[in-house]
C-alpha cells in the first residue's frame, strides 16, 4: 500500500532510498544533509533495511566507497551538501568516466568562504561538468518520485545522477507526500545487474590507462581511445533525456505521478514572459504568476527546469521561442561573468531565430530570504521595461535583495 | 506574500532554544494534516540557536498545496512558548489586526493587552506540572491552548498526535497537558475590534 504522511525532506528522500533498496551507503555528515544519512543509519541498524553503512572519514572516501560498491554490481547510494561536495570532486569525475551507476543527493547548500549553512546553488552548480546527471526536486514529493526515477535511470544508462534539492526550504522542513507502494517499486526498480561487476572469475582490465588513440585488445577487437569513451560519455549522457522521459512514463503509470521529468511548465501555454528557475524557487513563482495576472493582467509564466545536465536544450528553446522575454532567476553565479543557468539559456536560444529577451536574476545566496514581494516587484519590472537599456546592460545580472 | 489566499493560516511560533518550539509545531502539523488539511508546511528558522535563546518556527496550513516556502512575514497566529519572550523580541510584528496571540502565561489575560488583537493565555507551565510533566516541559501543553483558541483542529486530534509524538516520554502526560491547557485557556478578544477571522 502507498502511504500519504507528513515529514521532513531529509526523511522523504531516506524513505525513497529505503524503497529502492540500496545495498551500500556510505556517507559523511555535513549539514544540512545530516539527517538524511542518520535516518538511513537508523533504518539499518533496526533491521529496516538490508544494507551496509560504512561510516567514512570524509566525502572523498564517501564516493569512493561507492565506485567501489557499484563496480562490484552493487546499488550504492550516498549524500552531501556543500564544501562535501566539492571535496568529492576527484571521484565524481571518476564515477561518470568510470561510467558507474549510483546514486548521489545534494541538500543544496551555499560554498565556503566564508561558511554558510544556508541554500543556494551553487554546490551543484560548480559540478556541472563532472559527467553526472544532475536533477532537481521542487517539493518532497518530487524528492521521493525523482529519487527512485534515478536508481533506475543510473543504472540503464550507467551514468551517475546527482539528485538535488534545497537545504532548510526542503531538508528540514515538514510537509505531506506519498510513499510508493513497496511490492510496485520492486517491479519498477528491479535489482541491478551489472554485467562488469569485479569477479575473480572473470578478470576485466578496467580505467587503466588509456592511449590517445584507440586500439585492439589482446582479442583483436578495436578499443576506444579516450576521446572516444568521452565522446560516448556526452551522446550517452543527451541520450538519456529520452531515457528519463521512458522511465517517467513507466513511473507515471504505476504510482500516477510524473508527465514532467525534464521541464515543468505552469502557465505558459499563452505566456509572454516566462520565469526559468529550479527547485523551490520554481514553485514560489507558482503564486507569483497567478498574482501578476490577476492583478496586472500579465501573461507570465513560470518554467521549472528539472534536469540541468544534460541541458534541455532543444525541449527548453521549443518551451520559450514564442515568449517575448524569459527571465532566469538562479542561485549562484559563475563570478565574473553571468549566472551559469542564465549563460546555458542564452547559448540554448541562439540557434533559433526569434530570441526572446533575456534576464538574470541573482537570488538567495546563502540563505539571504527571497522575499515573494520581492519576485513580485522585480518580474513585473522586467516584463514593462521598454528596451531602451543597452544589450550589455540587459545582458548584466541583477542581484535581488541585497543589502549593501 | 502581502496578500495569502483566505484559505491559508500562517503561524509562527515563538520559544526559547531547547523548549520544543519545532516538535509542537511538527505535531500541529502532523495534526492539521490528518484533520484534511492538503498544504501543510512547518519549516523550522535555522540560525545560530543556543539553548535558552528565543527561536522562531513557522507553520502554513491550507486546504490546498502549498507553493511558496518563504518565511511567513504576515502571521494569523503568534503562539508564544515564554511570555518572557515578550520582553526581548517583538513576537506581533506582522500579526494581522485581529489576529491571535496565544501566550503560555502565569499572569491572567488582562495582564497583556494587546487591543489590536485576540489573546489567548493560560499557564502552560504550571498545568504540565499538574498533568505529571517535568517543570518547564510546555511545548506539548501549549497546543491546547492553540487548540482552544484557533479552533482549527479538534482536541482529540491534537491529543492524539501528541501521544505518538512523545512515545516513550511520557505520551499519556503531554496529552494530557495539552487538554488541561485546553480546558485553561483564556481569551479576549481585541478592544480595537479588528475584523480578522
Amino acid at each position: 500500500m502507498s502511504e500519504k504522511l507528513i515529514d521532513s525532506g531529509n526523511n522523504a528522500a531516506a524513505m525513497a532510498v529505503q524503497l529502492a533498496a540500496a545495498e551500500v551507503i556510505a556517507a559523511y555528515p555535513i549539514t544540512p544533509q545530516t539527517p538524511l544519512t542518520e535516518k538511513l543509519s537508523e533504518l539499518i541498524a533496526a533491521g529496516e533495511m538490508d544494507a551496509e553503512y560504512v561510516a567514512v572519514e570524509s566525502e572523498h572516501s564517501a564516493l569512493g566507497v561507492c565506485i567501489g560498491a557499484a563496480s562490484a554490481g552493487v546499488r550504492a547510494f550516498t549524500a552531501t551538501s556543500s564544501n562535501g561536495l566539492l571535496y568529492m570532486s576527484e571521484q565524481l569525475h571518476w564515477a561518470a568516466g568510470a561510467r558507474l551507476p549510483m546514486v548521489m543527493c545534494v541538500v543544496n547548500r551555499g560554498i565556503g568562504a566564508p561558511w554558510s549553512v544556508w541554500n543556494d546553488h551553487q554546490d551543484a552548480m560548480s559540478q556541472r561538468d563532472a559527467g553526472w546527471i544532475q536533477l532537481f526536486a521542487k517539493d518532497h514529493q518530487e524528492i521521493v518520485d525523482i529519487t527512485l526515477k534515478a536508481f533506475r535511470l543510473a543504472e540503464l544508462v550507467h551514468i551517475p545522477v546527482m539528485v538535488n534539492y534545497d537545504g532548510y526550504y526542503l531538508s528540514h522542513t515538514y510537509m505531506p507526500f506519498e510513499l510508493p507502494d513497496a511490492a510496485v517499486v520492486k517491479e519498477f526498480l528491479p535489482a541491478y545487474e551489472y554485467a562488469h561487476a569485479l569477479d575473480p572469475q572473470k578478470p576485466e582490465s578496467l580505467n587503466t590507462v588509456t592511449l590517445p588513440d584507440s586500439r585492439n585488445d589482446i582479442n583483436g577487437v578495436k578499443q576506444p581511445g579516450y576521446m572516444d569513451i568521452r565522446h560516448n560519455l556526452h551522446q550517452e549522457m543527451r541520450l538519456a533525456m529520452d531515457v528519463l522521459e521512458e522511465i517517467d512514463a513507466d513511473y507515471q503509470q504505476r504510482f500516477g505521478r510524473g508527465g514532467t521529468p525534464i521541464i515543468d511548465p505552469y502557465c505558459c501555454e499563452d505566456a509572454d514572459y516566462i520565469v526559468v528557475a529550479m527547485g523551490t524557487l520554481a514553485n514560489q513563482f507558482r503564486d507569483v504568476v497567478d498574482r501578476l495576472r490577476q492583478e496586472d493582467g500579465l501573461k507570465v509564466g513560470v518554467l521549472a527546469l528539472q534536469i540541468y545536465r544534460p541541458f534541455p536544450t532543444a525541449k527548453i528553446a521549443e518551451a520559450l521561442q514564442s515568449a517575448k522575454g524569459v527571465m532566469v532567476y538562479e542561485k549562484g553565479l559563475s563570478y565574473g561573468n553571468q549566472g551559469a543557468l542564465y549563460a546555458d539559456l542564452k547559448s540554448a536560444l541562439y540557434p533559433y531565430p526569434a530570441r526572446p529577451q533575456l534576464h538574470n536574476f541573482i537570488v538567495g545566496l546563502g540563505g539571504r530570504d527571497i522575499r515573494t514581494e520581492d519576485l513580485c516587484q522585480t518580474l513585473k519590472s522586467a516584463c514593462l521595461q521598454d528596451d531602451l537599456s543597452s544589450p550589455e546592460q540587459t545582458d548584466t545580472p541583477q542581484w535581488i535583495g541585497l543589502q549593501l | 506574500m502581502q496578500n495569502p489566499s483566505q484559505q491559508m493560516i500562517q503561524i509562527r511560533w515563538h520559544g526559547r532554544g531547547g523548549q520544543g518550539a519545532i516538535t509542537a509545531a511538527k505535531v500541529v502539523a502532523e495534526a492539521t494534516f490528518k484533520s484534511g488539511y492538503g498544504g501543510v508546511v512547518m519549516a523550522p528558522t535555522f540560525g545560530t540557536e543556543r539553548r535558552g535563546a528565543p527561536v522562531s518556527t513557522s507553520l502554513k496550513v491550507s486546504r490546498e498545496k502549498i507553493y511558496d516556502l518563504s518565511p511567513i512575514q504576515f502571521p494569523d497566529i503568534v503562539v508564544v512558548l515564554d511570555y518572557l519572550i515578550l520582553n526581548e523580541v517583538d513576537v506581533t510584528v506582522g500579526l494581522k489586526p485581529g489576529g491571535l496571540l496565544i501566550l503560555n502565561s502565569p499572569r491572567s489575560v488582562s495582564d497583556h493587552p494587546f487591543p489590536d488583537f485576540r489573546v489567548a493565555v493560560a499557564n502552560v507551565t504550571k498545568l504540565g506540572i499538574e498533568a505529571g510533566l517535568r517543570k518547564g516541559i510546555v511545548n506539548s501543553g501549549i497546543i491546547g491552548a492553540l487548540g482552544k483558541a484557533s479552533g482549527l483542529v479538534d482536541i482529540e486530534v491534537l491529543s492524539q498526535c501528541i501521544a505518538n509524538e512523545f512515545v516513550g516520554r511520557k505520551p499519556a502526560e503531554n496529552a494530557r497537558a495539552a487538554e488541561l491547557v485546553y480546558a485553561a485557556t483564556e481569551v479576549s478578544e481585541p478592544s480595537r475590534g479588528g475584523s480578522h477571522a
